[in-house]
């Protein structure tokens, strides 16, 4: 069963099993971060753990990579 | 010396780091001689990367997963079997290591073992060029675990580049599951088994089924032409497709608008957990380090043992057969002759693909000075040859002078470009913590 998670308020549904990751990018939503520097907007490339590019804040906690973490029904991810 | 958060007692006969097709045969292996068996993942999941796979994978087309998913219930029902579970550090006390991991929760978790398979498999090798960090910029394998893990479809209008046999699966899963795929671009080309990428693959069936994918997608497959550059931006808009000598200079250049890109120029070994125990290595054909391992998979450290990428990049099948030779030598049995002479075939095979899927200088000619090299510390390309003028004579010293490799990734992704822009063969990494862990966790081990 679809269930959803939210992004900065907005919806985006969520296939049971999917990463948090996978589902913003399939949603459309590629960026959820900028770098601390350029600025430059980040969001999934190795997509197996290695790069650390995709990290994402979850219902407040510490950042995670989004692309290990699987979306659980309600999450909260905030972008700033 | 016992941590409270001790999960098996000294009982463990035999820890497996990984979940692939190395660590699954290897750890089924040794439960089948009657050792008493932990297997490690990180994933949620068994499979690794090859074969990667949803909660209820009926609908996925990998080669093998039915037979590998079997094992892994077997495997089940003979060992422990540990998912989301993070290995970063592994200790010796006497004749016995402990492995440290950490759970999805943060929990730490020791297991206390008398032998090590090391089976952690393998992640992509990216090269830099100008705006690969822009968001739709995939790994190759990146694009792969969103559609096997995740049932994502990368994106709509892709591109595929890099150079190997893998882009072809990665293209034909693209194209199979809905996506455009404008080209696939491999860098090399011309050698007897680059001009059949198909039959690189090792095995007929598989390989025809990529070609026959592609062929019925329309997906042109070039060689001697690459991905030099990424456009947009926010996102991913377009790429510059060049076609390239035989050192890979640009001869001549297109753009092709796309929203998507998946690029992979081989693979990286996960080594770390050996190179910390003092494991020996040698440098594969490609010049990437590999843990050494003689005919029975053990490394030159007491107790540890090596199967699959981390030997030597070779595929799933030899991956399969290490990790089966392993679990028998670990339990003390004989390793048929029949296994030891498939293994010296395939591993030979691998060899050559790395011949004929080199990587060649031309790349750091795509680079501009503000490319970045390093995308956690977002170091450019000028800053590590500013070190370099400045005296650095190796990718140590420029990691010191410049910081590519100080990031969160800790040089997985920018090690390999570091060190050619270095002039030098990568070296084994050094990462005596493998994966972030809490100061608490730390702490803890500090009390051993």
């Amino acid at each position: 069963m679809t269930f959803q998670i939210t992004i900065d308020g907005r919806a985006v549904p969520v296939e049971p099993g999917q990463t948090i990751g996978a589902a913003l990018h399939a949603a459309g939503v590629r960026a959820w971060r900028t770098t601390r520097f350029g600025g430059r907007p980040r969001g999934l490339f190795c997509g197996i753990g290695v790069c650390f590019d995709c990290l994402i804040t979850v219902n407040g906690r510490p950042p995670e990579r989004a692309c290990l973490l699987e979306a659980r029904p309600g999450d909260e991810v905030t972008t700033s | 010396m016992s941590a409270p958060d001790d999960r098996v007692s000294a009982a463990c006969d035999l820890v497996v780091v990984g979940g692939g097709p190395a660590g699954v045969a290897g750890a089924l292996t040794a439960a089948l001689r009657g050792l008493n068996v932990v297997l490690v993942d990180s994933g949620a999941r068994l499979g690794g990367q090859y074969f990667r796979h949803q909660a209820g994978a009926a609908h996925t087309a990998t080669p093998g997963l039915d037979r590998f998913l079997r094992q892994g219930r077997a495997l089940g029902e003979r060992a422990e079997v540990l998912l989301g579970h993070q290995v970063w550090t592994v200790t010796r006390d006497g004749d016995r290591l402990t492995v440290h991991c950490q759970t999805p929760d943060g929990r730490p978790v020791a297991i206390r073992c008398r032998d090590l398979l090391i089976a952690t498999g393998a992640h992509d090798r990216p090269l830099p060029f100008p705006g690969w960090d822009l968001p739709g910029v995939l790994t190759a394998g990146g694009a792969q675990a969103l559609l096997k893990g995740n049932g994502v479809v990368a994106g709509g209008r892709v591109v595929v580049g890099g150079t190997g046999p893998f882009l072809l699966p990665v293209a034909a899963g693209l194209a199979g599951a809905g996506a455009e795929v404008l080209g696939v671009f491999e860098a090399n080309g011309g050698l007897a088994l680059a001009r059949h990428p198909v039959l690189a693959l090792g095995k007929a069936g598989e390989a025809a089924g990529y070609g026959l994918a592609m062929a019925r997608h329309r997906v042109p497959y070039r060689t001697h032409q690459a991905v030099i550059a990424a456009h947009g931006e926010r996102e991913l808009e377009a790429v510059t497709v060049a076609r390239l000598d035989g050192d890979w200079n640009v001869l001549a250049t297109r753009e092709v608008a796309c929203d998507t890109l998946a690029v992979g120029y081989g693979f990286v070994p996960q080594i770390e957990l050996g190179v910390e125990l003092g494991c020996q290595t040698r440098p594969d054909a490609d010049g990437m380090p590999v843990l050494a391992v003689d005919g029975r998979q053990r490394t030159t450290v007491d107790g540890v043992w090596a199967a699959g990428e981390p030997t030597g990049v070779g595929g799933r099948h030899l991956a399969e057969l290490e990790g089966r030779i392993a679990g028998l030598a670990v339990a003390g049995a004989p390793v048929p002759g029949v296994l030891a002479r498939r293994r010296r075939r395939m591993r030979a095979f691998g060899e050559a693909l790395h011949h004929a899927y080199p990587v060649k200088p031309g790349w750091q000619s795509w680079l501009r000075d503000d490319t970045l090299v390093c995308r956690c510390e977002e170091v450019p390309v000028a800053r590590v040859r500013a070190a370099l003028a400045l005296g650095a004579t190796d990718a140590r010293s420029v990691k010191l002078l410049a910081r590519p490799g100080m990031g969160w990734c800790q040089g997985r992704v920018c090690g390999y470009a570091v060190a050619c822009l270095a002039g030098e063969r990568p070296r084994p990494p050094r990462r005596p913590i493998a994966q972030p862990i809490s100061l608490g966790a730390l702490a803890d081990l500090d009390t051993h």
